[in-house]
């Protein structure tokens, strides 16, 4: 589809600038992870992808879940669902800042009326083991994107080091159309035959889901959800690694195990969300975590798609 | 003779990192220059976000030959002896010199080093720097394995005399060294070259970055205080802010805005905090009222618009953060004014230490020992216990929630918002101070009593579960808590026997730990156990204090030594008195009475103390004047006479200057003594009498101070 040339008018055209641009860095654009989390980080994209020695190049929108962020849909910018648009380029390019500012330029943040600035901000993640550095990249002192070399994920270096990019789309558009409210930012063309709001789509779910977060989600169900996820993830990567079924090659199951990390992590910030993990406890369950993901990076290392000779 | 200029050209460098770097920088290459043989005139370094600089004028062009002679081994020394010279200079029989030695002839290592060419030298040296640079953190990037703060992009590294300028020929890890750099990322792209550090510092003005971080800062500087002054306002000076600024702009563009009326209502603390914390703004404040009306932003570029857009893109994140700061603070105060129990509760289930139970059981232990202490700090009791369990209890406010360093402060609102006493709520902000050597120390004496126990409850607590500091491990700040205990104690003249008030506190804190049940472990169930099992921490703790204690005197000017003189004294855990005697020793010891006092009072007792020890008995009898022969010796017991008159009284109204005076002045008597006089005479009655005469030496001294502790 064609961008116009002016100002985007609504929040999709925000993240359909973003997609043809990063499409037109050569970029394979993906599709949101099919599950829920807490950043576009999480998506075995990115996080998996880190690791190894093959190149990859991907961007694509992930809807990220906070449950403890929930307003019912009353505060200007903060909701318990929200959009990151996530690029990662592995090796990191020479010009990935350069890249990056043309990015903001496509969706109108120009550099000759903008003060953009790139303000150290270091990235770690306790339930990912990884960390890398970077800043907060500003726009007239408002935080609108993060920017990362990502230097370590579960326990591993990252060689070569990929660039990470993540936009918080909603609050980088509001700017944009000069929006106050979150809720009454057009999210599709306003003159459209049918102009919906942010609101007209998310305010509903967003007092749904706070109150689900908050006061509705069983937290014996949770723990329980949250202690099979851990023992699921450990038991798909005690399989042996050769498959009988595919031609006895190796076969390890690293991406459903994966897939169960994420179910923790984010049966983690329900039950955390519920009020009912102690401040002690909280740090048991973050290392908890932490150790899936160490086990589903330590598999994934030896996979094919990390560049591993089998 | 050549000027070197040095450029590290990067992404951007945290603020914080720049000022530390700029120094490694010089530092790191100066250092290997001179050792390589090289001289310079002079260096100096700059730091803007993207880059690094370093520029050295009147570096030598080249090392000076070198040669080095070895003496060896005699030539018909054996095997072992040669081969081992051989080994250690690395060369072979056949490069050996020989000489005539005296009666032998003796193998020389003669080694000549030729002069290195500044350029090789600087590659070196600076390819050194780079791989070795010590960044707090620094991180690799691309394919490569090259580590910086972030990516490193290009190196300019040239080397200018009349002649003109020459690339010094280096290539790190691809990077190759050139005489080209570029200028403001949105202002002035593109590369240019530069032939000298002035064609550098020019051009760069020109492409929009201004080097000197200095000058940034002094612009951003003169800006804001002649705008706020034009407006009839004054900026908050801010020097770790301004810093920090200057090290995120390569062109600074100054830029003030209004704060919107509905949050000129908050306190001006926490409008300066979130604008600081949150967006790095000056506050600019309204000097009749007190009241911050203005925010100063820095831009790093000069936009088309004059800065409208970016002036309204601040104003209105500022405004996101205030709101919130507003909603914190409405939220806040209704709990305040319901007397705050919502926060006394939820301060139950927060744990201050796993060992140590949770804030509210420490809150309970500080206000028992406020109580304690107001006696000591004339202040009323009932109002210091109160003053204790409120003054932390903002920990759960919502403001402090969001801005830690806000705590104490806004203890004072809150406590003066629930009408609460003037002094109540001082004490909730003061009672944590003071925090470093330099600080503000607390004189209202409810807020001393409030401030010393908060401290001392911390140092028993983790005395009591044995967690103390070690090396330069001090997770706990236990070293600047015993500090702050030091100078609230000094600057109040506080009298309290800290060792005493140190054991109850250790063991209610003992009483906080969780109990563990074992069959093995012995119950405390008398008191008595218990306060002795109290006792053993306590003094320990007292020592750390005591060392503290020589720490902060030893900047006042006063030994280690004459504080161990004093230490050595009954009554030390009296803090004011301990410092009293050792200012008035020190004072004393630096006449030339005092260090000549010393000596003799040494002379006196090394004399005693052989004679004790050889015949087994104490020479404490009184001696006797009848006995005494010359007129040094009359004189001496005359003087020790006077002296004594002098000093137990002055000691007992703790007039040390007085006593050490009088102390001083037994200098020239007993040094006419020692010179007219032989102790250790053949008459024994004669010797028995003058050593009981250099008892009364030692006892009178030693009322004062401990003087055998005395160095020199």
């Amino acid at each position: 589809m064609a961008v116009s040339p002016e100002k985007p008018r609504c929040f999709q055209d925000v993240i359909l600038r973003l997609q043809n641009y990063w499409a037109a860095q050569g970029c394979a654009v993906l599709q949101p992870y099919d599950m829920e989390v807490g950043a576009g980080t999480f998506h075995p994209a990115t996080i998996l992808r880190a690791l190894g020695s093959r190149p990859w190049a991907a961007a694509y929108v992930q809807p990220s879940r906070r449950p403890t962020d929930g307003r019912y849909g009353e505060n200007p910018n903060r909701m318990q669902h929200y959009y990151q648009y996530q690029v990662i380029l592995k090796p990191s390019p020479p010009n990935l800042q350069e890249l990056y500012l043309g990015s903001l330029k496509e969706i109108g943040l120009d550099s000759s009326l903008h003060d953009i600035r790139f303000v150290e901000d270091d990235w770690e993640s306790p339930t990912l083991g990884a960390w890398g550095l970077g800043w907060e990249v500003w726009c007239d002192g408002m935080e609108v994107s993060q920017f990362t070399y990502f230097q370590q994920v579960g326990g591993h270096d990252c060689r070569p080091v990929p660039g990470e990019l993540t936009y918080g789309i909603e609050r980088l558009a509001m700017y944009v159309l000069g929006v106050d409210h979150v809720m009454e930012m057009p999210f599709n063309d306003p003159d459209s035959p049918v102009p919906l709001s942010y609101g007209d789509v998310f305010r509903q779910t967003e007092q749904e889901y706070s109150r689900h977060n908050f006061d509705g989600a069983t937290p014996e169900m949770l723990l329980r959800h949250f202690e099979d996820a851990e023992a699921e993830c450990a038991r798909l990567l005690a399989f042996e690694a050769t498959d009988p079924k595919f031609h006895g090659r190796a076969n390890v199951m690293v991406h459903p195990a994966y897939d169960q990390c994420i179910k923790a992590s984010h049966l983690f910030n329900l039950l955390d969300a519920r009020g009912v993990i102690s401040v002690t406890e909280r740090q048991a369950y973050i290392g908890r975590v932490r150790a899936l993901a160490k086990k589903c990076a330590d598999a994934f290392v030896l996979t094919e798609a990390a560049g591993a000779t089998l | 003779m050549p000027d070197l200029l040095i450029e590290l050209f990067s992404e951007e460098i945290p603020a914080r990192m720049q000022a530390r770097a700029r120094e490694d920088l010089k530092k790191l290459v100066t250092d290997g220059l001179v050792e390589a043989g090289l001289t310079y005139a002079s260096a100096g370094a700059f730091s803007t976000p993207r880059r690094l600089c370093l520029t050295i004028e009147g570096l030598s062009a080249e090392s000076p030959a070198l040669r080095e002679e070895r003496k060896g081994p005699r030539t018909d020394a054996p095997g072992p002896a040669i081969e081992g010279f051989l080994r250690s200079t690395g060369l072979t029989l056949d490069q050996l010199v020989v000489r005539d030695d005296k009666k032998a002839q003796v193998y020389y290592a003669v080694v000549e080093k030729p002069g290195r060419k500044a350029p090789a030298i600087i590659a070196d040296v600076l390819e050194k720097t780079i791989r070795t640079f010590p960044w707090p953190k620094s991180m690799r990037w691309g394919s490569g394995n090259l580590r910086w703060v972030r990516p490193l992009h290009s190196i300019l590294c040239i080397l200018t005399t009349e002649a003109g300028a020459e690339v010094v020929d280096l290539n790190v890890d691809g990077i190759v060294a050139g005489n080209s750099t570029q200028g403001h990322r949105f202002l002035a792209p593109g590369r240019f070259g530069v032939q000298s550090f002035d064609d550098y510092l020019a051009k760069l003005r020109a492409a929009k970055v201004i080097l000197d971080q200095a000058e940034r800062a002094e612009i951003i500087r003169n800006y804001a205080t002649q705008t706020a002054f034009a407006q009839g306002l004054e900026v908050v000076e801010d020097a770790g802010l301004l810093t920090e600024i200057a090290g995120l702009v390569e062109w600074p563009v100054p830029l003030m805005g209004p704060i919107a009326e509905e949050f000129l209502g908050l306190p001006p603390e926490v409008l300066q905090t979130s604008m600081k914390e949150h967006q790095k703004f000056f506050s600019i404040r309204n000097p009749a009222t007190g009241r911050i009306e203005k925010f100063l932003t820095v831009a790093n570029t000069e936009a088309a618009d004059n800065g409208a857009t970016i002036l309204a893109g601040n104003g209105k994140v500022l405004a996101a953060r205030l709101s919130d700061a507003r909603f914190f603070w409405d939220n806040d105060l209704r709990v305040a004014n319901e007397g705050m129990t919502l926060w006394a509760e939820g301060l139950k289930s927060v744990t201050f230490h796993n060992k140590l139970g949770s804030q509210a059981g420490r809150i309970d232990r500080i206000a028992l020992l406020a109580r304690e202490l107001s006696a000591v700090t004339a202040a009323d009791a009932a109002l210091t216990e109160r003053a204790a369990r409120l003054a932390k209890l903002d920990l759960r406010s919502a403001m402090v929630g969001e801005f830690p360093e806000l705590q104490g402060t806004m203890g004072r609102y809150y406590a003066l918002a629930a009408g609460e006493d003037q002094a109540l709520a001082d004490a909730a902000r003061d009672h944590y101070s003071p925090l470093g050597p330099t600080d503000t120390v607390p004189t209202a004496p409810v807020s001393v009593a409030v401030a010393l126990a908060d401290k001392l409850d911390t140092l028993t607590g983790f005395w009591a579960i044995d967690e103390k500091p070690t090396g330069s491990k001090d997770p706990f700040a236990l070293r600047r808590a015993a500090l702050g205990v030091i100078r609230l104690i000094l600057t109040n003249d506080l009298r309290l026997n800290l060792l005493q008030t140190l054991v109850e506190p250790v063991r209610r804190n003992r009483a906080a730990m969780p109990v563990v049940t074992s069959d093995e472990a012995p119950s405390l169930s008398s008191d008595r156990v218990e306060a002795e099992c109290a006792l053993t921490p306590a003094t320990d703790l007292l020592g750390f204090i005591h060392d503290r204690l020589k720490v902060f005197l030893k900047d006042e000017g006063i030994r280690h030594d004459v504080i161990d003189a004093c230490l050595a004294m009954p009554g030390n855990d009296d803090i004011t008195l301990l410092v009293k005697r050792a200012r008035a020793l020190s004072a004393m010891l630096s006449t030339e009475d005092g260090t000549n006092l010393i000596q003799g009072f040494k002379r006196a007792n090394n004399i005693l103390t052989q004679a004790e020890a050889k015949d087994g008995v104490e020479y404490s009898f009184g001696p006797d004047i009848k006995f005494a022969e010359g007129d040094e010796e009359k004189a001496l017991f005359t003087a020790l006479d006077q002296a004594e008159a002098s000093i137990t009284p002055a000691m007992r109204t703790e007039d040390f200057a007085a006593a050490m005076a009088a102390m001083a002045a037994l200098r020239a008597p007993i040094d006419a003594f020692f010179t007219a006089v032989q102790v250790n005479s053949d008459n024994q009655l004669v010797r028995r009498n003058r050593l009981n005469l250099l008892h009364r030496i030692r006892t009178i001294c030693g009322q004062v101070a401990d003087l055998s502790r005395i160095d020199g």
